[in-house]
């Protein structure tokens, strides 16, 4: 087999093969991933909606938390589908429960690597720290 | 009609998907077979195929490329337009794979009338197509990188900044990325030019409009994931990374059916790239009006397919092989059967 400018070739098809292959090099040996574990809140036993809803939605449910409460009419309660009323606040609800962002925010989130700008405003609120 | 198959083709994919991974429960193979024969398909096919072109002989060099070729000393030479040597090649071929060039120079004809009325036709630049070609590669570009952060673990810094500039508007919630909108548009763009131009919707055949249908389709999918269906990304980060460790595991429940439809898209992509007009990933890289400098002048071209069994004849010599019938045919003679006696 004559390859004509093989050497360039060879050496263009083994940089196409280093890129492609290099999500598994990079994980090559490492042990099998596991979803984080989540430090989760020690007296309470359920969230603001089902466990299923928050953890796909929870982004969305803030979102709207933010528009209900600060445009619309103000209004700052939420009541979930079981008839439970919630301040609708990121500082003052979600982490009064999820008191360390650290090992529950943010664990997932660098897994998944989001890094919601919310923090560059919002604090977690020293008092709640642990 | 060619675009509505593609399109009947692209929608049979979802159909196929969302039954077999939906009502039939098929979820492991469409999470690891159909994604792992893929990959494996789409590598060894690429391979494969680069391999096979560089089989084929190298033919002359085609010096009929934009700007003034490297003459006297006090004349110009155009580098980058006409090289004559290899960096200056590796140059054209850089900024043909980064920007574009051949589609920068795109013209449209158009039939103009000058002041007596006369016909004129006039070649015009046409820049929309390099705009959108652009648009379209580079997001498809930064949507692979993007992609990494499922793929890796942990999440390498350089993805968290890609993402971060990706979606530095901050607009909505989960965030939009600038290249989800840039690609539809830029595809979109391509899939109208074929539909609506006339000559292109001539020339254009399913395999045209099955890949662009295709990807536009990947990239509705993956949106409709992120900002409707909502589905459990933390699962699917398990799945992924069970493929890329080649340790799997049972597919979570939780995963929504919008996801293996996506994977599925994706999974055809990759199997169809080695075989489709696609393979212009690798091929821009031996094209030989890019990759050849103009050095035509410089070095003797030995034509690798000239069978060496088949020696030089001069005319001289074919004139002595053939003197006799062309005489008696009247045709002009160097020399006529006297003199060469
Ligand atoms: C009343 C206390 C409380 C509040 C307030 C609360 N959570 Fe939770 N959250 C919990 C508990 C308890 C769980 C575990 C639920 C379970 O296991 O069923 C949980 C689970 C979650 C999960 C799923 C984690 C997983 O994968 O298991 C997410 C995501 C979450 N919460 C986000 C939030 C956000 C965002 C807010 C604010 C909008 C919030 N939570 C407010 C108590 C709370
Ligand atoms: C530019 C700074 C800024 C950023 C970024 C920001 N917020 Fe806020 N947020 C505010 C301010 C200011 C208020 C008003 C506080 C008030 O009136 O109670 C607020 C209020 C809220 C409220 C309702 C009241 C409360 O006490 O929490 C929610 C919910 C909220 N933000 C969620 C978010 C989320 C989720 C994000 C990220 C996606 C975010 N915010 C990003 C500045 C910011
Ligand atoms: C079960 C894992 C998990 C937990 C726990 C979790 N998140 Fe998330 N969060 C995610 C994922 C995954 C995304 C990104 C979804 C995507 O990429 O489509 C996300 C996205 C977000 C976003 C939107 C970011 C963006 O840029 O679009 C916000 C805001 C957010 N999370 C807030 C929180 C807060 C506040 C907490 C802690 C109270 C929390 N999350 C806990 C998994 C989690």
């Amino acid at each position: 087999m004559k390859l004509y400018n093989g050497g360039k070739i060879i050496t263009g098809l083994v940089i196409f093969l280093g890129i492609f292959l290099a999500p598994l090099a990079y994980n090559a040996g490492k042990a099998a991933y596991t979803q984080p574990k989540l430090k989760m809140p020690e007296n309470e036993k359920e969230c603001i909606e089902s466990k299923e809803f928050m953890r796909t939605k929870h982004m969305q449910l803030l979102d709207q938390w933010r528009d209900w409460a600060l445009r619309g009419e103000g209004q700052r309660f939420y009541v979930n589908s079981k008839g439970k009323q919630f301040e609708m606040s990121l500082q003052k609800t979600c982490m009064k429960c999820h008191t360390n962002k650290a090992e529950f925010c943010d664990k997932c989130h660098n897994d998944a690597s989001v890094t919601p700008y919310c923090w560059d405003c919002h604090i977690q609120p020293e008092g709640l720290k642990k | 009609m060619k675009a509505i198959y593609s399109l009947i083709l692209v929608l049979a994919l979802v159909v196929i998907a969302t039954l077999g991974a939906g009502a039939a429960k098929m979820q492991t193979i469409f999470a690891y077979c159909v994604p792992g024969t893929a990959f494996a398909i789409f590598v060894i096919g690429f391979v494969a195929k680069v391999i096979g072109w560089a089989k084929r002989p190298v033919p002359f060099r085609i010096p009929t490329t934009g700007g003034q070729q490297q003459s006297l000393d006090w004349i110009v030479q155009n580098k980058w337009d006409n090289p004559s040597t290899g960096p200056q090649t590796a140059m054209r071929m850089l900024l043909e794979v980064l920007t574009f060039r051949s589609l920068f120079r795109n013209t449209k004809v158009l039939l103009k009338h000058d002041d007596g009325k006369n016909p004129i036709v006039a070649y015009v630049s046409a820049k929309w197509l390099w705009l959108f070609a652009l648009l379209f590669h580079y997001s498809f570009l930064v949507i692979v990188v993007r992609h990494m952060r499922l793929f890796l673990q942990p999440v390498p810094q350089f993805i968290v900044a890609v993402e971060f500039v990706d979606s530095v508007l901050q607009i909505y919630t989960p965030i939009v990325y600038q290249t989800n909108l840039l690609i539809l548009a830029g595809a979109g763009f391509l899939l109208a030019r074929r539909l609506l131009d006339a000559k292109l919707r001539y020339i254009s055949l399913v395999n045209d409009y099955f890949p662009l249908i295709l990807i536009l389709s990947i990239a509705l999918s993956g949106m409709y994931m992120r900002y409707i269906a909502k589905v459990d990304v933390m699962a699917i980060k398990d799945v992924v990374m069970g493929l890329t460790t080649f340790k799997f595991k049972a597919v979570p429940a939780s995963i929504d059916v919008s996801f293996f439809v996506h994977i599925s898209l994706v999974s055809t992509l990759l199997a169809y790239f080695p075989f489709s007009k696609l393979m212009h990933f690798g091929g821009v890289f031996l094209s030989p009006t890019r990759n050849l400098p103009n050095d035509t002048r410089m070095h003797h071209h030995e034509n690798p397919w000239n069978n060496p069994d088949i020696k030089p004849h001069s005319y001289e010599a074919y004139e002595d092989e053939f003197r006799e019938p062309m005489f008696e045919a009247g045709l002009p003679l160097e020399k006529t059967p006297e003199e060469a006696a």
